[in-house]
């Protein structure tokens, strides 16, 4: 067998193939959440509070069911009371008794748009005229929105249970600061002692949607004897299965959740809104019941990543040498515990080998919908404030930006803030690389900055199901457990063809659903590519075992002496060149005269994650007149360990590197003064058209890491963490003014270059 | 309410459906006749996901009222290939790996297609003027202008 580790010898990974699911998709055939129906399915609609913090005092649903043609309606009372307890069945902290609540107020609601009851009825219209019949009676609360406002004395307290953890001694009064975490080395002191200049900045950021372009939608029925069906779109159909089973106190093995195409999800589908309360109407209607969010909705209840404070102070030696650093990360939590503080912390010193460093997450929850998790959750708030801080240091010390981040850089052996010792990682080849990229040379005009920035994100493993099936004509069918988003059914294809010598073409890849293939965690932390990838590799070396046997079996000689290579089987040592070579097809077609159908399994718990490091570059132009920012040219360097689809390697990149720019210059959540989300609409959420931007130049940075069969690291996350500092740092570049205050709109960069008079 | 009786040409084939009065033609395309290629993003106009064509303009079909249509003639994705052979603008969105999660999709090609049919050679600042009314929110628009500017080069019959 050839050495796969080999990039030359590599025929199907790195080349660029059609993705299999592409025709369906290009002529509107694919099968989105919303697409499916079922016989006899209904529709259902939710009814949500206009209040920001309220006490549910009475609930009147009779005249909504008296409306002809409404089936059901639930409210809390239809759903099981969960108790309080840590659920790892989604990407970040979740508690099943906050999520049940969450997707249907008991006692108080907490944010404009949280929902106090559903109905479903023959039609849609029906449905909404019902939302509109339900009677609720609320006593309103005071509340709060700002994370910092949330954190002082006399604040409205959303929860009667919420006492900090981590922080001693344990406190006696409950309050909004649900958890502190603190990752410390080092003598933070001494460094900043021993410092030739210190910066100290706070630095604050918007909460943003994942926007993805399709709405929560789900079809599901609760059939007479208890089994339930779901299709939906997510980021994962046994975490759908798992939350439903527990909200709903349903057995896991009477659901069977069947991934629908997902229209992006970005981490914002990686927990459930609809499907819970879809089941519990079906439950109650004896109909399947169809939910498709509106987009009002989705920005009103769900998503989106936190907003927060970061609180930064960096010393450094004339030379750049960073001495110590630390840093306070606040980030709001939204209604429940769980905001993505403790990888924010994590993340936002990585980069850098600092001997004294210390990096505090602080998680508040406010009057704001629970945040999901969003493109390497938490990092680039925090990294905005600490690449920001570090931009200035270089500029402060006279330094070039990436040679000061060299001379910091984190290398093989370096231990992490947070812990681990990095292993083949590509930080240092991210920077060499932006500084041999032309981006560099390019000329600046007035008006124009260059800004550099890095970031990082871990990647993760986990367990992943994969099953390959050869088909009788010899061609096959692989089965994995997760749901594809960007493409990876592409890359599972093209990792089993590689190890098969054979055509990408002649593997038919789908995504089971949670009846037909084994448990796999969802599809986030970057992991699909290693991990369903490491499974898929399994289940091809094991088919690979068995077509060996199957042709030692028709030569009747010993395995040992059969080998494979391009996709055939030949006979080696003493009997190489005794008998014609039998192809995939012709051990095939002889299967079930050699022991059978050909099929394997593979299911791994994997381990070893390559962590990810980006270096970007950006050219803006700044109007002094208006504040509006023109991005001019943008590069993104990564280390990717080893592309299997590069176009979908890049593409991760670029898209990243843009919803970073969105971040960076556009979005955020308005709230009026009596707590309501002011702009839910993507007229009024100004996302990233194609219009606003450039080019995006993603370059590939192959350093491989050696736990993946082909090299592959995550690469989905890190392109996300580096745009808002990068861009901050070319709008200080080219104005002068350094901006610490996301997004860095019009209003408010023109309102800075007045008070600087510059 | 009495439902109102349309006919109209959907894709070359003379069409007759009945709606509500305050039905939206993308409701009807995908509730009623089974035409779920177009998508709704936002059902107010500001993502294009269930972009079709009204006598070859384009149009967001989620503000278009169903009653609307009567007389009209409505391309939508489902119309864009012929039989088995993809539109030029179809294929190099696949080869030129133009989507990731492929929602946006159906709504760019419709978008892409109007645009190349009334200008069959923009520039880049064209054609990304003419696509900002299309919200794709996982490639960046990348890849896809590429597959724009490729398409039009096979559509001026210049090989790619």
């Amino acid at each position: 067998m050839n050495d796969i580790s080999l990039k030359d010898a590599l025929k199907v990974v790195g080349t660029r193939p059609v993705r299999p699911d592409g025709v369906d998709k290009v002529v509107g055939r694919a099968q989105f959440g919303g697409d499916a129906t079922m016989p006899g399915m209904i529709f259902g609609a939710t009814v949500r509070s206009p209040h920001a913090h309220a006490r549910i005092k009475k609930i009147n649903t009779a005249k909504a069911e008296a409306l002809k043609g409404v089936k059901a309606v639930i409210t809390a009372a239809d759903m099981p009371e969960i108790v309080s307890e840590e659920a790892f069945v989604g990407e970040g902290p979740m508690n099943f008794r906050d999520l049940s609540n969450n997707l249907m107020a008991r006692d108080k609601v907490l944010y404009d748009g949280h929902v106090v009851a559903a109905v479903a009825a023959s039609s849609m219209s029906i449905a909404k005229a019902a939302a509109e019949l339900v009677e609720v009676e609320y006593e309103v609360l005071p509340h709060v929105i700002d994370e910092i406002e949330a954190m002082a004395d006399g604040a409205p307290v959303l929860h009667d249970d919420v006492f900090t953890a981590g922080v001693d001694p344990k406190p006696t009064k409950p309050s909004n600061v649900a958890k502190r975490v603190e990752f410390a080395k080092g003598d933070l002191a001494a460094g900043f002692a021993a410092a030739d200049k210190i910066i100290e900045r706070t630095y604050k950021t918007a909460p943003v949607h994942q926007a993805y372009i399709e709405p929560h939608a789900c079809i599901a029925a609760y059939n007479a004897d208890g089994q339930c069906t779901v299709i939906c779109s997510s980021q994962g159909q046994f975490m759908v299965r798992a939350y439903c089973a527990k909200l709903l106190g349903i057995d896991i093995s009477d659901i069977r959740v069947v991934p629908a195409e997902i229209g992006g999800g970005f981490g914002g589908k990686t927990l459930v809104y609809l499907e819970p309360l879809a089941l519990a109407l079906s439950r109650k209607a004896g109909r399947p019941v169809r939910m498709v969010m509106d987009r009002v909705d989705v920005f009103r209840g769900t998503g989106p990543t936190s907003g927060g404070t970061v609180k930064v102070k960096l010393g450094a030696k004339k030379d750049g040498t960073i001495t110590a650093a630390d840093a306070e990360i606040i980030l709001q939590a939204g209604a429940y515990p769980g905001s993505p503080m403790g990888p924010a912390a994590m993340c936002c010193w990585a980069m850098y080998d600092i001997p004294n460093a210390r990096a505090v997450g602080v998680d508040v929850v406010s009057n704001r919908p629970k945040v999901a998790a969003y493109r390497a959750p938490g990092a680039p708030i925090s990294t905005f404030g600490t690449e920001s801080a570090v931009d200035e240091m270089a500029r402060e010390l006279g330094l070039d930006p990436i040679e000061m981040r060299l001379k910091n850089a984190a290398k093989n052996g370096t231990k992490a803030l947070y812990g681990p010792t990095f292993q083949n990682i590509g930080y240092v080849e991210t920077l060499e690389a932006a500084k041999a990229h032309p981006n560099l040379q390019a000329k600046l005009g007035p008006n124009q900055g260059r800004g550099v920035a890095t970031g990082f994100w871990f990647n993760i493993g986990g367990e992943s199901s994969a099953s390959l099936a050869v088909n009788e004509d010899g061609t096959l069918v692989l089965v994995s457990g997760s749901p594809d988003i960007g493409g990876s059914r592409a890359s599972m294809a093209m990792m089993a063809a590689e190890i098969l010598g054979i055509e990408v073409e002649h593997i038919r890849p789908i995504v089971g659903d949670t009846a037909s293939v084994g448990f796999t965690f969802l599809t986030g932390g970057s992991r699909v590519t290693f991990a369903t990838g490491m499974a898929v590799c399994e289940a091809t070396n094991e088919v690979v075992k068995q077509l060996r046997g199957r042709a030692a079996k028709i030569w009747e000689i010993d395995v040992e002496a059969v080998e494979w290579r391009d996709g055939s089987a030949y006979p080696a040592g003493d009997n190489a060149g005794k008998f014609e070579p039998l192809s995939l097809a012709d051990i095939a077609a002889k299967a079930a005269r050699t022991g059978g159908p050909i099929t394997a399994k593979g299911a791994v718990n994997a381990q070893g994650a390559g962590p990810g490091f980006g270096t970007h570059v950006v050219d803006v132009e700044v109007d002094p007149e208006t504040g509006h920012v023109k991005v001019l040219r943008y590069t993104a360097v990564q280390d990717v360990g080893r592309a299997i689809h590069p176009s979908y390697v890049e593409g991760q990149i670029q898209g990243g590197t843009v919803q970073g720019i969105g971040w960076a210059l556009n979005e955020e959540y308005i709230y009026t003064k009596d707590g309501r989300l002011d702009n839910a609409s993507f007229l009024d959420y100004r996302v990233p058209v194609a219009s606003d931007l450039p080019a995006i130049d993603a370059v590939l940075v192959e350093v491989p890491n050696p736990r993946h069969p082909f090299g592959a690291k995550g690469v989905g996350e890190v392109p996300i963490v580096p745009p808002m500092a990068a861009v901050a740092n070319a709008i200080c570049a080219a104005t002068g003014v350094r901006m610490t205050s996301l997004p860095m709109s019009p209003p408010k960069l023109k309102a800075a270059i007045d008070a600087a008079g510059k | 309410m009495a439902k109102t009786h349309v006919t109209c040409t959907i894709n070359g084939e003379e069409t007759e459906f009945l709606c509500d009065p305050n039905q939206t033609v993308l409701d009807v395309l995908r509730d009623d006749l089974g035409l779920t290629g177009s998508k709704e993003g936002c059902g107010s106009g500001d993502c294009g996901a269930c972009s079709i064509t009204v006598d070859g303009r384009l149009t967001c079909s989620c503000l278009m009222l169903g009653p609307e249509a009567e007389g009209k003639s409505i391309g939508t994705i489902e119309g864009v290939a012929t039989g088995d052979h993809l539109h030029p603008v179809q294929s190099q969105f696949l080869k030129h790996a133009a989507l990731q999660c492929g929602f946006c999709t159906p709504g760019l090609i419709v978008a892409t297609k109007a645009l190349l049919e009334k200008h069959p050679n923009p520039t880049d600042e064209e054609a990304r003027y003419w696509l900002a009314g299309n919200l794709c929110r996982c490639t960046g628009y990348d890849k896809i202008l590429a597959a724009v500017h490729a398409a039009a080069a096979e559509m001026r019959g210049e090989s790619a």
